[in-house]
């Protein structure tokens, strides 16, 4: 680990203009994936902005009806939260499969969205990396790629993202609620919100230089049944191969997003009006692009037949 | 003590306090955090400096060059060891590759360099600032590539190749057979604590605290790597946090501190980043098999045939999986090979239960395949070819071999008789159920260990041995064993383990930790009754020791007071004429498991779990308990998910990380169940006890295979059994 500076931030906007004014800075709450990140020299932040005192922690409705959920709310915090149950289960289904009780107590949303990828090779610093080292290279392409994503990928990345809460998120329409270090703030709609890996796979959203997430915000409640169904091969802490964050109306029609297939969550809006033709069809349209590699083409079925089980479970 | 002959009645037999499920005495100090690891202790040193290890970035090559200028500029280092400063270092005989590599690399992650700073920070950043050069050469890292090079190698005392009868005749003359080819991969021990020491230098002695299962092993090895004379290494390791084989032997951690607190005249620590125990250290090699059973249509098997391909680093041993193979199953004409090939990975060597454990993965999924072209029970099946003799010698028996017993009672108690025999038929919801069983076999492995015990004037009884304690309850059952023999209470005996300045035991490895130790701990305890017998003019024969009194006839004399001001000692070890060689000492026992699978995503789930075990006397069946329960679940993981994937180009394991190498959680192992069978084995000690925390082991991630047939109708004989390897032959859900 390297040495940094430390400070805590007073407001959101001073935050964000400190991570501007700071050389490779980097916001800090929960630190479940930074800090395990800068002990491996993956993550060389030479500043760190505690953002832990910043009040984002409330969730409160929106005027349009939805729910606005602070940057630092704790996963546990927003699975368990009644009107996350009562009104977007398939978010606070989606937060409980994924890490382990004592992640996500300290696991913020904001930080959750953030989180970097679990590929091994990133995680390795004698292993190219475009990721961490950009134009080394992708040593999982031609490797160890089970896990790894089968659809949006490029030459140079074929990373997944590792979060099952944003797949949630992009199945609910989120917006994330931004501050930039001008004090000026925006909304980012989701499906805005990652980006494919390209060429620049470092670069994994929107966020301009030194902006802080303050907040999701979550349309009003659409019904339906909220499914979320994550597959791996042990029952509980471990990364999705293929994830579904569904929500089936009472007619059929809905909303799907998969996890573990790509750089970010995935969703095809198109291909949702097949929703009532069965998973088949969803899944042809929605993978229609599949770029797998020997080792995980299996998840092209996967995800098709877990589709499949989640459309019956939603109608029975 | 000689152990020659059937042991007969001796005081152990009273079972006041052997055999009872008496709680881990080290159990408070576990669960308070007051129980000192190698890394903790923190009063036999003062200003202790740190070390951190750097690992080479490649498999194969050598270092051209190290530029460690920054490094050593950098805010609190004291020194950078490597093979070029560190002196002449020779090389223990227990490990293959070098622990400090240097100018060449023999795999990934060797250790190259340790940086040595004030805390444990510096040390860190500034092992990022040595800058190394490589020269890569290739290597070889796939063993299917190198398969049909591999060369007879001997293992465990046991020849390359066994032959009795004729079994390429037999087999195909044999009017049901099989021929099939089975994989296992290459498995990390994945235990809790880290390799780590804490070395200091007085003078020229050098003590070591560090985690460790072999104490005297690891003298001498360190003694032997730094030239130094073995009466100036002393060894403490008093709580170990897991091992299962990975601390058999010292590793990179000792050496280097005991290299970093030779350099900056300071104490050293260091332990082994958790990414670094996976490529660092060792793991159990990968294996090909392949297995022929031929019967005749009664199930009698007359031919069995068990090959093994493993590969290992140049001067490495092979796994060994055909070791059961000659003994579990009777049959005429019966082969066996073992061949090992030169792979440039890190460095295969035991982990639990090595050879038998990936040996009885294919072999126990052969038999149930074999059952199912015979059209019979493969509880059946295996009950009709059980054998109370050597297979390959039938003047030699078995000391004890109740296998049927094991397989009826367990097929009793866990509902065996409501299995369906034809594959893919039992559906409960969205899960496909199955049931599968296998045979538990391990064999039994006597070797000397000695104690030493004290009597002092409040009646205390202290053992003092090298024994160790890697979570298996060593403390426990020691603790019973002197107990017993002098009539005390537990809470009046002391037990220390893990120091080389006691007497050497049979340590912890190939489950013989607990017959053996226990058994040195009697030997040393009939000696000191018979020195308590002395003092007080008794006769020891018939000296009675209970309640904390010995009495003869009228007399009785409590054992504080005949241990007088001065106290009474004895130290005495077990030693084993041939009682193995007359009598083949083995374990066995019966695996059971329910599994389902998700008919749409194949994901696999065990349900429910049952051992059933014969094993010899049982000396605590909490701890003996844990123990199989425990190795239950490690088998879950080798059936299910464990596997250090190898990157056949860079020739290293990818997934080096507890992400990565899953093993069980506990939302895996919902209900496990398990039965001792009442048995006692006078053949195996004065204890009449015989290991079985690697029995444990053996057959469950077949059993677990078996059900996984038995529910969905796929065999996959290619271990772990991921849902992706059954996904196309899933029934289609639509």
């Amino acid at each position: 680990m390297r040495s940094f500076t430390y400070e805590r931030a007073r407001t959101p906007a001073e935050a964000a203009a400190s991570a501007m004014r700071k050389p490779d800075a980097k916001f800090i709450a929960g630190g479940t994936n930074l800090l395990d990140l800068m002990k491996l020299e993956i993550e060389t932040p030479a500043h760190l902005i505690d953002v832990n005192g910043l009040a984002l922690d409330k969730i409160e409705p929106t005027q349009e009806g939805g729910l606005r959920i602070g940057a630092l709310v704790r996963n546990t915090d927003l699975a368990a939260d009644a009107r996350v149950r009562r009104d977007y289960g398939v978010l606070s289904r989606a937060l409980l499969s994924g890490a382990s009780g004592q992640l996500r107590n300290m696991a913020t949303t904001a930080g959750n969205l953030l989180q970097r990828t679990r590929c091994p090779y990133f995680y390795d610093t004698n292993q190219s990396c475009n990721k961490r080292k950009p134009g080394s290279g992708c040593a999982a392409i031609g490797g160890f790629s089970r896990q790894h994503a089968v659809i949006g990928v490029s030459e140079a990345c074929i990373a997944t993202h590792p979060s099952d809460m944003a797949v949630a998120m992009r199945a609910l329409d989120a917006t994330v609620e931004t501050v930039r270090p001008d004090g000026a703030t925006r909304t980012i709609p989701i499906a805005e919100f990652y980006r494919l890996p390209g060429d620049t796979p470092h670069i994994e959203t929107t966020l301009m230089p030194g902006e802080l997430i303050t907040a999701v915000t979550l349309p009003k409640p659409v019904g339906g049944k909220q499914i979320y169904r994550k597959v791996r091969d042990r029952a509980s802490y471990a990364f999705a191969l293929v994830s579904v964050a569904a929500i089936v109306q009472r007619d059929g029609t809905g909303r799907v997003a998969l996890g573990g297939v790509a750089h970010k969550p995935w969703r095809v809006e198109a291909a949702e009006a097949q929703m009532p033709r069965g998973a088949k069809a969803v899944a042809a349209q929605l993978l229609a692009d599949a770029k797998p590699t020997r080792e995980n083409s299996f998840k092209l079925a996967l995800a098709e037949r877990t589709l499949g089980a989640v459309l019956a479970e939603a109608k029975g | 003590m000689r152990f020659e002959t059937a042991a007969t009645i001796n005081p152990i037999d009273q079972l006041k306090v052997v055999g009872k499920p008496a709680d881990r005495i080290d159990g408070p100090l576990k669960t308070t955090g007051t129980a000192r690891y190698a890394y903790e202790h923190h009063e036999g040193v003062s200003n202790p400096a740190y070390g951190y290890v750097i690992g080479s970035a490649i498999a194969k090559g050598r270092i051209a060059g190290m530029d460690l200028a920054a490094a050593k500029s950098a805010p609190g280092v004291r020194a950078i060891v490597t093979a070029d400063n560190a002196g002449k270092l020779g090389k223990g005989d227990r490990n293959t590759a070098k622990l400090l590599g240097g100018p060449d690399i023999e795999h990934y992650h060797q250790a190259i360099a340790l940086v040595v700073a004030d805390t444990f920070e510096q040390a860190r950043a500034a092992a990022e600032l040595v800058r190394v050069d490589y020269v890569r050469t290739d290597g070889a890292f796939d063993l299917a590539a190198v398969k049909d090079i591999a060369k007879p190698r001997a293992v465990f005392g046991g020849p390359a190749d066994t032959a009795v009868g004729d079994f390429a005749d037999a087999f195909a003359a044999a009017p049901v057979q099989l021929d099939a080819n089975y994989t296992t991969p290459d498995q990390a021990h994945a235990m809790m604590e880290p390799h780590a020491s804490i070395a200091a230098w007085n003078g020229d002695k050098l003590t070591l605290w560090t985690s460790n299962q072999m104490i005297a092993w690891g003298v001498g090895e360190v003694a032997k790597t730094l030239d130094i004379p073995k009466e100036n290494v002393r060894l403490i390791s008093p709580f170990i946090g897991g091992g299962f084989g990975s601390k058999l032997f010292v590793r990179s951690d000792a050496l280097l501190a005991a290299l970093g607190a030779r350099a900056t005249g300071r104490p050293v620590k260091v332990a082994l980043p958790r990414p670094f125990v996976f490529n660092n250290t060792t793991h159990r090699p990968a294996t090909i098999q392949r297995i022929r059973i031929g019967a005749a249509r009664d199930g009698k098997i007359s031919a069995i045939g068990h090959e093994e391909w493993s590969g290992n680093l140049p001067g490495g041993r092979p796994e060994g999986a055909v070791a059961q193979t000659r003994l579990l199953y009777a049959g005429a004409n019966r082969m066996t090979a073992t061949r090992l090939a030169e792979l440039n990975l890190p460095e295969g060597n035991a982990m639990r239960a090595p050879g038998e454990a990936s040996g009885m993965m294919a072999l126990e999924i052969a038999v149930d395949e074999m059952a199912e072209r015979l059209g019979m029970d493969p509880i059946e099946f295996r009950i009709i070819n059980d054998t109370q003799v050597d297979p390959e010698k039938p003047e030699r028996p078995f000391s004890q071999r109740r296998l049927t017993e094991c397989l009826r009672t367990g097929a009793e108690r866990f509902g065996w008789n409501k299995r369906n025999p034809q594959p893919g038929r039992v559906r409960d919801g969205r899960w496909l159920v199955g049931i599968g069983v296998a045979a538990a076999f391990r064999n039994n492995l006597l070797t000397k260990s000695a104690a030493r015990v004290r009597l002092d004037n409040n009646g205390v009884v202290t053992v003092e041995t090298d024994m160790t304690d890697i979570g298996t309850g060593s403390y426990t059952i020691i603790a019973q064993t002197a107990a017993e023999m002098m009539g005390v209470p537990m809470e009046k005996v002391v037990v220390r383990l893990g120091d080389s300045t006691f007497p050497v035991s049979s340590g912890s490895g190939g489950q013989w930790g607990g017959n053996n130790s226990t058994a040195g701990v009697y030997a040393a305890c009939v000696k000191l009754r018979e020195a308590v017998a002395q003092k007080l003019g008794f006769n020891s024969a018939e000296a009675e020791f209970a309640d904390g009194e010995v009495r003869s006839g009228n007399r009785r004399v409590p054992l504080a007071q005949a241990a007088g001001d001065s106290g009474l000692g004895a130290e005495d070890g077990i030693e084993y004429g041939d009682v193995d060689k007359k009598y083949q000492q083995s374990t066995f026992g019966a695996h059971f498991v329910e599994v389902g699978v998700d008919v749409a995503t194949a994901e696999m789930r065990v349900r429910r779990m049952l051992a059933v075990c014969a094993a010899g006397r049982i000396l605590n069946p909490k701890t003996a308990r844990s123990q199989v329960i425990g190795a239950m679940t490690m088998g879950v993981g080798a059936a299910l998910m464990e596997e250090l994937v190898v990157d056949e180009r860079a020739g290293f394991f990818v997934n080096h990380d507890l992400a990565g190498y899953e093993v069980p959680v506990h939302a895996d192992i919902p209900h496990q169940d398990m039965i001792f069978l009442d048995e006692t084995d006078p053949m195996s000690s004065p204890m009449k006890a015989k290991g079985v925390a690697e029995l444990g082991i053996c057959g469950v991630a077949a059993a677990v295979a078996n059900a996984v047939y038995n529910a969905t109708g796929v065999r996959v004989r290619d271990y772990p059994i991921t849902l992706d390897k059954l996904l196309e032959e899933m029934p289609d859900v639509g």
